[in-house]
């Protein structure tokens, strides 16, 4: 298969705000390359550098080291005006002087485009955005959800090659947010036009992205697709942020041949070891026995049983301190030795033969495969 | 809803106090106008009702010279002032912050603190030198020093306006491909434009009204309203003063409203 093309690259950015003793680093040696035709989201704290990331793309802030290509080529000299590039502002910024069809036209008239085309382009997007009953309005008088729409549209008219969004959804409420989620996605896949999208929202990422880049304190962590990131979580960091997921500390007792570890955990196994899985892409170049060692379980991978069952696959017990209905699926929170608190996610749909009281001693367990390695 | 906020309003001797504040600000403004409408000679003894004051100023060559005069330079002095207070205004805000931004506000603002006669000598001392140097007595002296103290005042509304516009439409006029150039005339420029008026109107009044500087600046022969009237109320004062006066309020209150009804359309 042929390698897909890369539309925007960042390559080793640092960015630094102020100097001396105030000075910041926003950006710390990030690179990343983003595809043609990709639905690329920057996932991140608040405070993490999204934004100022994503500014560097569009041009209104420029790396103090590094370089910003686009097809390849550096743009880092380019002013914003000269890179086909637009942004969907996180408070959409719409020229409130203008009506909604002029503030569609804008791009297009400053790159001198014949008038028909304008005038076609704009019809085009505002059915796009299906806001063609309000096309005379001023932008003061329509809601939140339509001026975002009317930000996308003014951004998708004059066709960008990348098209930049700052948390264009977190202004909007639960409701209208997902359907804006679906329409942004029909849009992207409409248009074939490479969306970078930023939010802090976990959901939001997994749900819409082709491929996520974690961020945290300037860097990024880990990209990959929403199941890599989630799944195989490269740091703990990445473990957490994304999704609910459980801690268990240990460390290696014995090196097994292939692709297994005998890990000893602190808490939950009363000394006995289990057996994980060895990811040796995600592990330090050499494992020794009593390197401290972290497995992260995702709650819907563990199940609960009383105790007495048993299992090939790693068990650890504890006492069931807490049972949370949630319609959908059930909650069981297991305190461990160590009083830290596991937690076991169980679908409804699946009928339990047997009765788990509270209080009472559980095991639990989880496949071999699906606790993840990571190290300090 | 009074009970839980501090409401001026609930205060004992609120009503009072403004009602006395009305008075005294707009009654004598009151009884000025009523007069000038007075058939006799005198500016406190009513006598009956005419236009006949109206009609001896609007007759009188030298009011007529003065008013000109004054309409002339202060048109002439809000708008360099105007455009120099917009570029100064966009200069403070359209800046990343730096060391000395602050000392340049102070600069800029610094003549609505200093008196206005320690300005007025100031003014009367260098222009009488180059009067003496050149030879030259015209009205630049007086356009120049309106000029001058009408800046700080059209600078106040357009920086004010300014500052509460959001950058970001600025940036976001780029990010769609307009030039520096074509960004400040099709957003910054539309939308600072009721800073832009504002500013222009309160120099405008301000630069009508002087008296002041005025006074120490002017050659002779070179009368502006205010002055004039008052070197009339030196000698007799009839209610021909007050009809002046009374046209002269009538002129700033339909030029605010004006503005009030022209910024009320747009934002
Ligand atoms: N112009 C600036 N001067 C100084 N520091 C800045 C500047 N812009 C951003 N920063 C700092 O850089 C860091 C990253 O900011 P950035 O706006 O990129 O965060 P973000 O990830 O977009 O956060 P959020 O989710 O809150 O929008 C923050 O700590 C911020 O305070
Ligand atoms: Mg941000």
């Amino acid at each position: 298969m042929q390698s897909p093309s890369i539309a925007v690259e960042a390559k080793n950015i640092t960015k630094v705000f102020g100097h001396g003793k105030q000075h910041f680093r926003a950006l710390n040696d990030v690179s990343v390359s983003i595809r043609e035709n990709e639905f690329f989201t920057l996932l991140g704290p608040s405070g993490c550098g999204k934004t100022t990331l994503l500014r560097m793309f569009a041009g209104f802030e420029h790396p103090t080291q590094g370089a910003i290509l686009l097809h390849g080529k550096d743009i880092a000299h380019l002013p914003p005006f000269q890179r086909p590039i637009n942004t969907v502002f996180q408070n959409y910024a719409l020229f409130p002087h203008m009506t909604v069809a002029k503030n569609i036209a804008f791009g297009l008239e400053m790159l001198g485009k014949p008038k028909a085309e304008i005038e076609e382009t704009v019809d085009r997007m505002l059915d796009l955005v299906q806001m063609q009953a309000m096309r005379d309005r001023v932008t003061s008088q329509i809601s939140g959800g339509q001026q975002q729409r009317v930000a996308l549209a003014r951004a998708l008219a004059p066709s960008p090659k990348v098209l930049l969004l700052d948390e264009p959804l977190s202004a909007l409420d639960y409701k209208l947010r997902k359907e804006m989620q679906i329409e942004l996605k029909r849009l992207q896949h409409e248009t074939g036009i490479t969306f970078i999208f930023v939010t802090h929202d976990q959901e939001e990422a997994l749900t819409m992205s082709d491929r996520i880049a974690v961020m945290s304190g300037g860097r990024i962590l880990q990209v990959g697709s929403p199941h890599d990131i989630y799944e195989r979580p490269a740091e703990r960091f990445v473990a957490d942020f994304i999704g609910e997921t459980n801690f268990l500390e240990g460390k290696v007792s014995v090196l097994e041949e292939g692709d297994r570890l005998s890990v000893t955990l602190d808490a939950g196994t009363e000394g006995k070891q289990i057996q994980v899985a060895f990811d040796p892409q995600n592990s330090p170049e050499t494992v020794q026995a009593g390197q401290r060692i972290t497995l992260t379980v995702r709650p819907e991978h563990a199940q609960v049983f009383p105790i007495g069952s048993t299992s090939d696959d790693p068990i650890i017990s504890g006492k069931l301190e807490n049972i949370v209905y949630f319609g959908t699926d059930t909650h069981y929170h297991v305190k461990l030795s160590d009083n830290s608190i596991f937690i076991v996610r169980q679908q409804n749909s699946q009928i339990r033969g047997d009765v788990l009281v509270q209080n009472e001693m559980v095991n639990i367990h989880f496949s071999m495969d699906s606790a993840r390695t990571l190290w300090d | 809803m009074g009970s839980r906020h501090f409401n001026v309003r609930t205060l004992p001797g609120f009503g009072f106090i403004a009602l006395l504040t009305f008075f005294l600000l707009y009654l004598p403004i009151c009884m000025l106008v009523f007069y000038a409408f007075n058939s006799g000679d005198s500016i406190v003894q009513w006598e009956g009702f005419s236009l006949r004051w109206f009609e001896v100023a609007l007759k009188n060559d030298a009011v007529q010279e003065a008013a000109g005069r004054s309409i002339l330079i202060a048109v002439i002095a809000a708008t360099v002032a105007t455009i120099c207070a917009t570029m100064a205004a966009l200069a403070t805000t359209r800046v990343k912050p730096y060391p000395g931004l602050v000392f340049k506000y102070a600069v800029i603002n610094q003549p609505l603190m200093v008196p206005e006669i320690v300005t007025a000598v100031a003014l009367l001392i260098v222009f009488s030198k180059i009067k003496v140097w050149t030879g030259y007595s015209g009205l630049t002296y007086l356009i120049l020093a309106h000029t001058a103290f009408c800046i700080p005042f059209a600078y106040l509304p357009i920086r004010a306006r300014l500052e509460s516009m959001d950058s970001g439409l600025e940036v976001a006029a780029g990010d769609l491909y307009a030039t520096p150039w074509k960004t400040f005339r099709l957003i910054t420029l539309p939308l600072l434009r009721p800073g832009i008026i504002a500013g222009f109107m309160l120099a405008f009044v301000i630069s009508l009204d002087d008296v002041v500087i005025t006074e120490f600046v002017k050659s002779g022969g070179q009368e502006t309203l205010p002055t004039y009237m008052l070197g009339q109320l030196r000698r007799s004062i009839t209610p021909e003063v007050n009809a002046i006066a009374t046209v002269f309020l009538a002129f700033s209150v339909l030029l605010v409203t004006a503005f009030f009804f022209s910024s009320r359309k747009k934002t």
